[in-house]
C-alpha cells in the first residue's frame, strides 16, 4: 500500500501512531513492510491456505463475534442435506461434471428452498450444453450474484449446533487448514502465522475492529474471486463488516477503475451491475428480471425492474414504452465469455475486424503480450487513443515480433489510427475513486491541437455513424437511430459532461416524454416508465439539482467522515452496510465504535454517516415470514442487498467454483496440492492453444526446467503499462530499468550478479532484466523443499515512440488461464527459469523458448487437466 | 537500450559527482526576487490525480491557457495536500514535449505514419465501424434465437477515463450491437 497507494497509506501511519498494529502479508518486502510491525512473506498463490488457516483458528478457538455472527450472517442458516464438501470429495464440491469442468450448484442451496430452484436458480448443464454455455450462466448474474429464490424465509438454527448450519459446514471445511498446513503450503512458520491470528482476533470485537486491505493482484488468480471471499469470511466472523475501521478495502490502481465497473465498459454487465441479457436466459424483459431477482427474496435488488426500465428509458427515451418492454429487445445478447482475452484469441483466429483502445496499453499491460500484439496484426483496423505513441500503437513498426523478424511491417495489412487524447485537466468529468467516491474534476485549459476527450470522440463518432444510417429502414439500426444522443453544449461542437452526469443521475419523465426534475435517490425509480436514469447506484449524485460530486468543503471544516467532499454511491454512504455498526437492538457496539444507531425518540436511524438501511425500520421490526423486497428486511438484517439480509459466510448461489473458498494450486506450481488430490481449480478456464502453453507443475516431467516461482508487481514511480509514466523524465529517472528481485541464495544458486543481467524464461517468452540481489526476497521452505521466488515489476515495454526508458515486458511471460467467475487472468503466481546474462538477440528469443518447450516436453495439454482423480474420488 | 546514455546525464548522478553533493548550494536556492508560479497563475481549478484510485485532490494552476503547475489540494480530506511521485509529476504528463497532439494514420502495409485531420479520421473510423458491423452482423444464433449483435469489433478502455466517457462508450457501442466492450477492470 505504501508502494502503490502512497498517499492513502498516510492513514495507516496515522492509525499506527494511535497504536494500531500493522501486519503486511506479501511475498515481497516493500515500503509497507518497512514500517509494519510484522512482515509475513508467503509463497505467491498460497493465500487461501493462509486465510483459511485464520478462519480455522477463529472457529476452533471460538473467537468469532457470536452476537454479530448469529444475527447478521448466514452462520445459522441450514444448507441442503445433499451438499457435499471438498473434505468429503477430495477437493470437489457436489455437482461437479468432469466432462464440462463445471458445477451444477443446486445442492449448494439453503435447505428448504428446493421448490424454488426450478425457477431458474439451479442450472444443470444438459449433456449437449458445452462448458462454454454454462460459463455464460455466471455472466448473467450481474452483481446481485444470483437470484435468492426463497431466501425471504430460510431455516435457521441460532444455537449454531445443527450439523447442516453454515457455521458447522465451515468448521468441517476449514478443519484441514491447520498451522502445519500453512507452514507446508505457504512457507510461513507456525509462530508467525499464529501471531497474525492472535493479533487479528484480539483486535476485533465490540470495541475494536480490524481492517483488511488488498490490492487487486489478489484478484489475478484462477481462484481470484475466492481469495476475496476468504477475507470476507474472516471479516464477517469477527464482526468487522459495516463498521468504522473494519471492512475489506480493495485498493484499486486506476483513477476511475471503480467507475469503470459501476458504469462498465465490460461485456457482461450494464450500468449499476445489471447483467447484460444473454441469449440462453433472457428472451424478454420478464425472463431477464426473473434471473436478476425474485419475488421470494428480500432487499433492494427486488426493485431491479425499476432500475432496468429507468436505464432503458434514459437510452431510448420516448421510443421506450411499457408496450415494448422499454426497448429491452434493443439490447444485444451475450452467449458466453466475450471478455478481453477471449476477444484476443478471436482476433488471432481472424474473427475480429476492428479494435478500439482508449487509454490502455494491452501490448504491455495485458497478460501474454505476444498474443496481444500478434492478435492486433490480424485486425483490419485499429484505433488507439492516448497521450503518447504507446507500444499498442506502434507494434507494427517496432514491436518485439517486428524486431525479431517474425512479423514484417510491409506484410501487415492492419490500418492504424492514432488519435491524441485530452488529459484530466483539459476536460470536465468525474472519477470514482477506490472508496466509491465520485469527484468532479474541472477543466483548466483546452486540449492541445487535435487532442480531444473520449467524450468528444464518442459523441462525434455517434453523430457520424447515425448520420450514415439515418435513412436506414433496417430493424438492426433502430437502437442506434432511436438512441437519445443530445449532449451538445449550446452552439458548439463540444459535448457536455454535465449533461451526461445528469442523465446518469436520472430524472422524472414528464407526460410529454421530456426530462423533468432530477431524481435524488434510486428509491424514487419506477418500473412504469415515469423515471429515467442511466445508472441507478449513481442516482443522487445530482440530488437537489446540485452536482454533489463537485462539492469541495475543506476536510478541516467538517466531521471526520467528511460527507461533504464529493459524493459516494449509494446515497452518499461512506461505509456500506453500516447498520451492522450497531448491535441488534440498534445501539452502538461500543462508544468508541459508534457510527450509525437507532434513535428511539425520533424513530429513525442516525449517526455520523448516511444510514445504509430503511430510515425508519426499528431494530425489533420483524416482517411476516416470507415477505419479499425491502419490506422483508428485518430490523436486524443489515445486508440489505443480499437476498436474505445476511452477510454470506457461505455463498449458496452466484459462484461457479464453489460456495466456499478451497485452496488449489496455481496453473503453474512447484508443488502438488497437499490439501486435496485436486491440484488446481477444477473449473478454471483454460485456453488450450499452441500459442498459450503452460509450464509443467510439481513432479510432472519438465517441471524441473521451470523450478522458480515468479510474481509481478508495481513500483511507486510507475503506472501499470507505463503509458502515463515512462514518457515522463521525473518518473523515468527514479525507476529507469526493468529489474528482477532475487534472494542472495538464488543468486548464488544460479550465478546471478547484482547489477548484471538475467534472463527469465517461461513457455511464453524470455525477457531480460537487471538483477537486484536483495534480502527483501526470502527463500521459503514449502512442502519440505526450498522454493525461490523472483519478483518482477511490469512497467516496461519495447517499441513505442519517445518513451524516456524502455525494456522488456514482464507480462510477456504470463500465460492465459482464467478465473471462471470473472475471466481474469492468473498473473500473480507462475513458474519460470532464471539464468545469468542477457537474452539472445531479438531474432533468437523464440528459438530459446522453443528449446525450453521441447526439453520440458510441453504440449497444449500440459497443465490443462481440469479434474485430477485422487484416491478418494 | 538508450537508457545507458541518458543515465549519466541524470541530475541525481550529476549532483553526487559534482561539487554540491548535498544539493544545498546555490543551484537549489531561490533568488530573493523569485515568485512562485502559483502566484502568477490567472486560473486555478480543483482537480483529481489521474493515476491511482486513492483520488488525491489536485490544484491545477494555469496561465495564458497553459498549465503551469499542479499541486496537492490541502482541502482534500483524502490527501490533505499530499501527492506521491506520480501525482506530483502530472504537470509533465500534461506538458510533455513528446505528447502526440495530432492525428496519425498508418495505411495497410505502410512502414510509416502519415497525417490526417481529426474530422477526416473520425469519418474514416465511422465508415470502418459501419462496414465491419454490416459484414459481421448476427441476427440470430443457430437455434434461431435473437442475438441482434456484432462480434466484428471490440473495445478495450483504460480505467483513467471519466465515468461520463465510459457511459457514452457503453451506450453507443451497445446500441450498435457490439458486445466485446471491455476495460482494464478485467485485467
Ligand atoms: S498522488 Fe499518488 S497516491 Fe494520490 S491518487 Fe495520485 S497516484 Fe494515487
Amino acid at each position: 500500500m505504501a508502494e502503490c497507494h502512497p498517499v492513502g497509506f498516510q492513514w495507516v501511519m496515522e492509525a499506527k501512531r494511535k497504536g494500531a498494529r500493522i501486519i503486511h502479508i506479501d511475498p515481497r518486502f516493500t515500503r509497507t513492510s518497512a514500517v509494519a510491525d510484522q512482515h509475513v512473506a508467503l509463497r505467491a498463490g498460497s493465500d487461501i491456505v493462509f486465510l483459511g488457516g485464520i478462519i480455522r483458528y477463529i472457529l476452533e478457538q471460538e473467537k468469532y463475534f457470536r452476537e454479530y455472527v448469529v444475527a447478521y450472517t448466514n452462520a445459522a442458516t441450514l444448507v441442503r442435506d445433499d451438499f457435499r464438501d471438498t473434505d468429503e470429495l477430495d477437493g470437489l464440491f457436489s455437482g461437479y461434471d468432469p466432462e464440462t469442468g463445471t458445477y451444477d450448484p443446486a445442492s449448494w442451496a439453503y435447505k428448504g428452498v428446493e421448490e424454488y430452484a426450478a425457477a431458474g436458480n439451479a442450472r444443470k448443464p444438459s449433456a449437449d450444453q458445452s462448458a462454454h454455455t454454462d460459463r455464460a450462466a455466471g455472466d448473467t448474474h450481474g452483481a446481485a450474484g444470483a437470484v435468492g429464490h426463497g431466501h425471504s424465509q430460510t431455516t435457521r438454527d441460532e444455537t449454531l449446533q445443527d450439523p447442516r448450519c453454515v457455521l458447522q459446514v465451515l468448521k468441517r471445511h476449514f478443519a484441514r487448514y491447520t498451522p502445519e498446513m500453512v507452514e507446508q503450503v505457504c512457507g510461513v512458520s507456525p509462530q508467525d502465522f499464529l501471531s497474525v491470528c492472535e493479533a487479528v482476533t484480539a483486535n476485533s470485537g465490540r470495541d475494536l475492529t480490524t481492517a483488511w486491505v488488498y490490492s487487486v493482484g489478489w484478484t489475478q488468480h484462477a481462484v481470484g474471486v475466492q481469495y476475496i471471499r476468504s477475507a470476507a469470511i474472516i471479516q464477517l466472523l469477527l464482526g468487522n463488516m459495516g463498521r468504522p475501521g473494519g471492512g475489506i478495502m480493495a485498493l484499486r490502481g486506476h483513477a476511475s477503475i471503480q467507475g469503470s465497473t459501476d458504469i462498465p465498459t465490460l461485456f457482461n454487465i450494464l450500468p449499476g451491475y445489471l447483467p447484460m441479457p444473454s441469449v440462453d436466459d433472457h428472451p424478454d424483459m420478464t425472463a431477464y428480471l426473473k434471473t436478476v431477482t425474485s419475488d421470494t427474496q428480500k432487499g433492494y435488488w427486488t426493485h431491479a425492474g425499476a432500475y432496468t426500465a429507468s436505464l432503458l428509458k434514459s437510452w431510448w427515451g420516448k421510443t421506450a414504452t411499457s408496450d415494448n418492454d422499454y426497448c429491452f429487445s434493443y439490447l444485444p445478447k451475450i452467449s458466453g465469455d466475450h471478455g478481453t482475452y477471449n476477444t484476443v484469441t478471436r482476433m488471432l483466429d481472424d474473427q475480429v475486424e476492428g479494435y478500439f483502445i482508449m487509454g490502455e496499453n494491452p501490448a504491455v499491460g495485458s497478460a501474454h503480450g505476444r498474443m496481444q500484439r500478434l492478435g492486433m496484426s490480424h485486425l483490419k483496423w485499429l484505433v488507439v487513443r492516448d497521450f503518447q505513441l504507446i507500444e499498442s500503437a506502434t507494434w507494427w513498426k517496432d514491436g518485439p515480433e517486428v524486431r525479431s523478424g517474425e512479423l514484417k511491417t510491409e506484410d501487415i495489412d492492419t490500418e492504424v489510427f492514432f488519435l491524441p487524447a485530452a488529459s484530466h485537466v483539459e476536460k470536465d468529468g468525474t472519477f470514482t475513486q477506490t472508496q466509491r467516491m465520485l469527484q468532479w474534476h474541472h477543466k483548466a485549459v483546452d486540449p492541445p491541437q487535435d487532442a480531444r476527450s473520449e467524450l468528444h470522440f464518442m459523441w462525434h463518432l455517434g453523430n457520424k455513424i447515425r448520420a450514415r444510417l439515418a435513412e436506414s429502414t433496417d430493424d438492426r439500426d433502430r437502437p442506434l437511430l432511436d438512441l437519445t444522443w443530445d449532449y451538445g453544449q449550446d452552439g458548439t461542437d463540444e459535448p457536455s459532461a454535465d449533461k451526461v452526469l445528469r442523465e446518469i443521475n436520472g430524472w422524472q419523465v414528464k407526460p410529454d416524454g421530456t426530462p423533468g426534475p432530477l431524481l435524488s435517490s434510486y428509491t424514487q425509480m419506477k418500473d412504469d416508465g415515469s423515471t429515467a436514469g442511466g445508472c441507478w447506484i449513481y442516482t443522487g449524485v445530482y440530488a437537489d439539482g446540485v452536482n454533489q460530486s463537485a462539492r469541495r468543503k475543506p476536510g478541516s471544516q467538517q466531521s471526520w467522515v467528511a460527507p461533504e467532499w464529493g459524493w459516494a454511491w449509494p446515497s452518499n454512504r461512506r461505509i456500506l452496510y453500516n447498520r451492522a455498526s450497531a448491535d441488534p437492538q440498534g445501539r452502538p457496539w461500543s462508544e468508541r465504535k459508534a457510527y450509525v444507531w437507532w434513535d428511539e425518540e425520533a424513530g429513525s436511524w442516525t449517526g455520523h454517516d448516511v444510514p445504509d438501511f430503511p430510515a425508519d425500520r426499528a431494530p425489533d421490526f420483524r416482517p411476516e415470514p416470507g415477505t419479499a423486497g425491502p419490506e422483508g428486511i428485518a430490523g436486524d438484517d443489515p445486508f440489505i442487498m443480499q437476498s436474505d439480509g445476511k452477510g454470506w459466510l457461505f455463498a449458496p448461489t452466484g459462484l461457479l467454483d464453489g460456495p466456499l473458498p478451497a485452496h488449489y494450486e496455481p496453473q503453474e506450481s512447484p508443488i502438488r496440492n497437499p490439501l486435496y488430490s485436486q491440484q488446481s481449480n477444477p473449473t478454471r478456464q483454460v485456453l488450450k492453444r499452441k500459442d498459450n502453453l503452460s509450464n509443467p507443475s510439481a513432479d510432472a516431467p519438465g517441471a524441473q526446467d521451470f523450478p522458480y516461482v515468479f510474481t509481478t508487481y508495481r513500483l511507486t514511480e510507475h503506472h501499470t503499462a507505463g503509458g502515463m509514466s515512462r514518457w515522463l523524465p521525473y518518473l523515468s529517472e527514479l525507476q529507469p530499468q526493468f529489474f528482477c528481485e532475487v534472494s542472495p541464495a538464488l543468486a548464488a544458486e544460479r550465478g546471478l550478479v547484482n547489477g548484471d543481467w538475467a534472463t527469465i524464461v517461461t513457455a511464453r517468452s524470455a525477457v531480460e532484466a537487471r538483477v537486484l540481489v536483495t534480502d527483501r526476497i526470502r527463500p521459503l521452505t514449502v512442502n519440505g523443499r526450498t522454493v525461490h521466488q523472483v519478483g518482477l515489476p511490469y512497467h516496461w515495454g519495447q517499441g513505442g515512440k519517445g518513451a524516456v526508458v524502455e525494456g522488456d515486458s514482464a507480462n510477456d511471460l504470463i500465460g492465459l488461464t482464467l478465473d471462471p467467475n470473472v475471466h481474469i487472468q492468473e498473473a500473480k503466481a507462475a513458474t519460470c527459469d532464471i539464468r545469468p546474462g542477457r537474452r539472445p538477440a531479438d531474432h533468437q528469443v523464440r528459438g530459446m523458448v522453443e528449446d525450453y518447450i521441447s526439453r520440458a516436453g510441453i504440449t497444449v495439454e500440459t497443465g490443462n487437466t481440469l479434474h485430477e482423480k485422487g484416491d478418494q474420488s | 537500450m538508450s537508457a545507458g546514455k541518458t543515465f549519466l546525464s541524470w541530475p541525481v548522478l550529476r549532483q553526487v559527482t559534482g561539487s554540491d553533493r548535498l544539493g544545498r548550494g546555490a543551484a537549489a536556492k531561490s533568488g530573493e526576487d523569485w515568485t512562485a508560479r502559483t502566484r502568477t497563475a490567472d486560473k486555478v481549478v480543483q482537480s483529481v490525480c489521474p493515476y491511482c484510485a486513492v483520488g488525491c485532490g489536485q490544484k491545477v494552476y494555469a496561465k495564458d491557457g497553459k498549465v503551469i503547475q499542479i499541486e496537492g489540494d490541502p482541502d482534500s480530506p483524502i490527501s490533505r495536500g499530499r501527492l506521491c511521485p506520480k501525482g506530483s509529476a502530472s504537470e509533465q504528463l500534461v506538458n510533455s514535449p513528446t505528447r502526440q497532439t495530432t492525428v496519425l494514420y498508418r495505411r495497410p502495409h505502410s512502414t510509416e505514419w502519415e497525417h490526417l485531420d481529426l474530422d477526416t479520421a473520425t469519418d474514416m473510423i465511422a465508415d470502418r465501424v459501419v462496414e465491419s458491423r454490416r459484414r459481421t452482423w448476427q441476427d440470430t444464433d443457430e437455434q434461431g434465437r435473437i442475438l441482434r449483435r456484432t462480434l466484428g469489433f471490440a473495445h478495450l478502455g483504460g480505467a483513467t477515463l471519466d465515468n461520463e466517457e465510459n457511459y457514452l462508450i457503453k451506450k453507443l457501442f451497445t446500441a450498435l450491437g457490439a458486445i466485446q466492450i471491455e476495460n482494464q477492470a478485467r485485467i
